[in-house]
């Protein structure tokens, strides 16, 4: 059992689901594997099919056309999988509250595992919102 | 051979071939990640991804074959580990092999490609069904020049299609790889090596920003871990397998120092595709029949001819 657990925090296949963001988080997750930041140091790599998710990142203010699509997604992950909100739209719709389209938060709509706030997010707080996630888990199975 | 000692070869020959795999994916990823400035992954990685595979649900999807979806991972499996088995034992044992043991293991080493396919096909995905047939043309492109190449050191070991025998006439009168056609013959053997494992630039049928992961895009779970497993093993197959035919594999009669040499060349070969890898785009399908068919294929039909007249 403990060597699953270490295998899962040590090899975090991501998700980026893009639902209509303004695009500023999308180039800050980026640079979250150059150089700089490099976050297959700790396994951490992105992945092109939801199947393969162990996380799922959702970008962008949730509006009524893009939920049942957001939703036919996260009902095709393969279990354990978890989902962050990342920026002020997916954790709290920023400005968009009141818009027209029928927004709504993240988290109305499905279990939300971890919230990251900023527009955008540092890719600093982004990785400290991952540690934070295996940090809660790993809590949460020892108890 | 007792069945005690054929089951003995088969779990050594998983058990080689995953271990070195696994370094050798492991090394493929930090040397890219060198290439490209950064850190790169810790050395177990690929233990990590493949015990968390193993450990996750595997969804099988609505409208594919069930049966054919979960057993295709298997038959690549099988056949990567039979290979294995068959390259160990030869290593260890040349004198004792069969006659024709080296068609057995340029067929087994189709089978996991032909698994993709048919995991592909199984999967009731367009973008799956897509990796799929161009996995089949990759196929068909790369195979006749990768059998004409291995033609070559079979006419110099004198027409023996016995693996025992080429290694242990090389053991003798001088590696493959030390003529001129044996030289031509090794690149081609790389450069099909290089589409056999489907890394860029003939990573067509997986081509991750294209069409996502290709023919594995609706695995998940231990099915997808068992096809990563697969990967990795042809990584350690392929390579010993050309090792072996122009090389003589591993001399370990003659010195233990034959053993550094054998270890320092397949890095060398490891170093060749990563390399190749990071620095090449990706080409299209029929990009890469054109590259084979139209430039190895007429090159690797010189080897022959010039194998043929003893160069």
């Amino acid at each position: 059992m403990s060597l699953k657990i270490k295998a899962l925090t040590k090899s975090i296949w991501v998700f980026h689901m893009a639902a209509s963001p303004c695009n500023n988080c999308d180039i800050e997750i980026l640079d979250l594997l150059t150089p700089r930041f490099d976050i297959e140091r700790f396994g951490i790599q992105l992945v092109g099919s939801i199947r393969h998710a162990d996380a799922v990142l959702v970008t962008g203010s949730i509006n009524r056309k893009v939920r049942k699509r957001l939703k036919r997604v996260l009902a095709q992950a393969a279990q354990p999988c978890f989902v962050i909100a990342l920026g002020n739209c997916s954790c709290s719709m920023e400005m968009f509250g009141t818009s027209y389209n029928d927004n709504k938060p993240l988290d109305e709509i499905t279990d939300v595992h971890a919230y990251i706030a900023g527009c955008p997010p540092k890719p600093e707080a982004m990785i400290q919102g991952v540690v934070a996630l295996i940090q809660a888990q790993l809590a949460a199975l020892k108890k | 051979m007792s069945l005690l000692q054929g089951i003995g070869f088969l779990i050594g020959g998983f058990v080689v071939a995953a271990v070195i795999g696994m370094f050798a994916h492991w090394f493929d990823r930090k040397i890219t990640a060198r290439v490209q400035w950064r850190v790169g992954p810790p050395f177990f990685q690929p233990l990590y991804d493949f015990v968390k595979l193993l450990a996750k649900e595997v969804v099988v999807p609505e409208g594919g074959s069930r049966f054919l979806f979960l057993a295709a991972p298997l038959f690549g499996l099988a056949s990567v580990t039979v290979v294995s088995a068959l390259m160990l034992r030869t290593v260890i044992f040349p004198g004792e092999t069969f006659v024709g043991d080296l068609i057995v293991v340029i067929y087994l080493l189709t089978i996991p490609s032909q698994a993709v396919i048919l995991g592909a096909f199984a999967s009731a995905n367009p973008l799956a069904s897509l990796g799929g047939s161009r996995e089949m043309k990759l196929i068909l492109s790369y195979e006749l020049p990768f059998l004409l190449v291995i033609l070559v050191p079979v006419i110099k070991a004198g027409a023996t299609i016995k693996m025992g025998s080429i290694i242990e006439y090389q053991a003798t009168s001088g590696a493959a790889i030390g003529s001129l056609s044996g030289v031509i013959a090794f690149v081609i053997g790389l450069l099909c090596m290089q589409a056999k494992l489907a890394k860029v630039p003939f990573d067509a049928p997986e081509a991750e920003t294209e069409i996502m992961a290709g023919a594995y895009i609706e695995y998940s779970g231990a099915a997808l871990g068992l096809f990563k497993l697969t990967q990795w093993m042809m990584m350690f197959a392929v390579p010993f397998f050309l090792m072996m035919l122009f090389i003589g594999a591993v001399n370990w009669q003659q010195s233990w120092l034959n053993v550094v040499f054998a270890v320092l060349i397949y890095i060398g070969i490891l170093l060749f595709i990563t390399l190749v890898r990071n620095t090449n785009p990706r080409l299209r399908i029929d990009q890469i029949m054109k590259f084979f068919w139209a430039k190895m294929t007429p090159l690797a039909i010189l080897a022959v001819i010039l194998a043929f007249l003893g160069l």
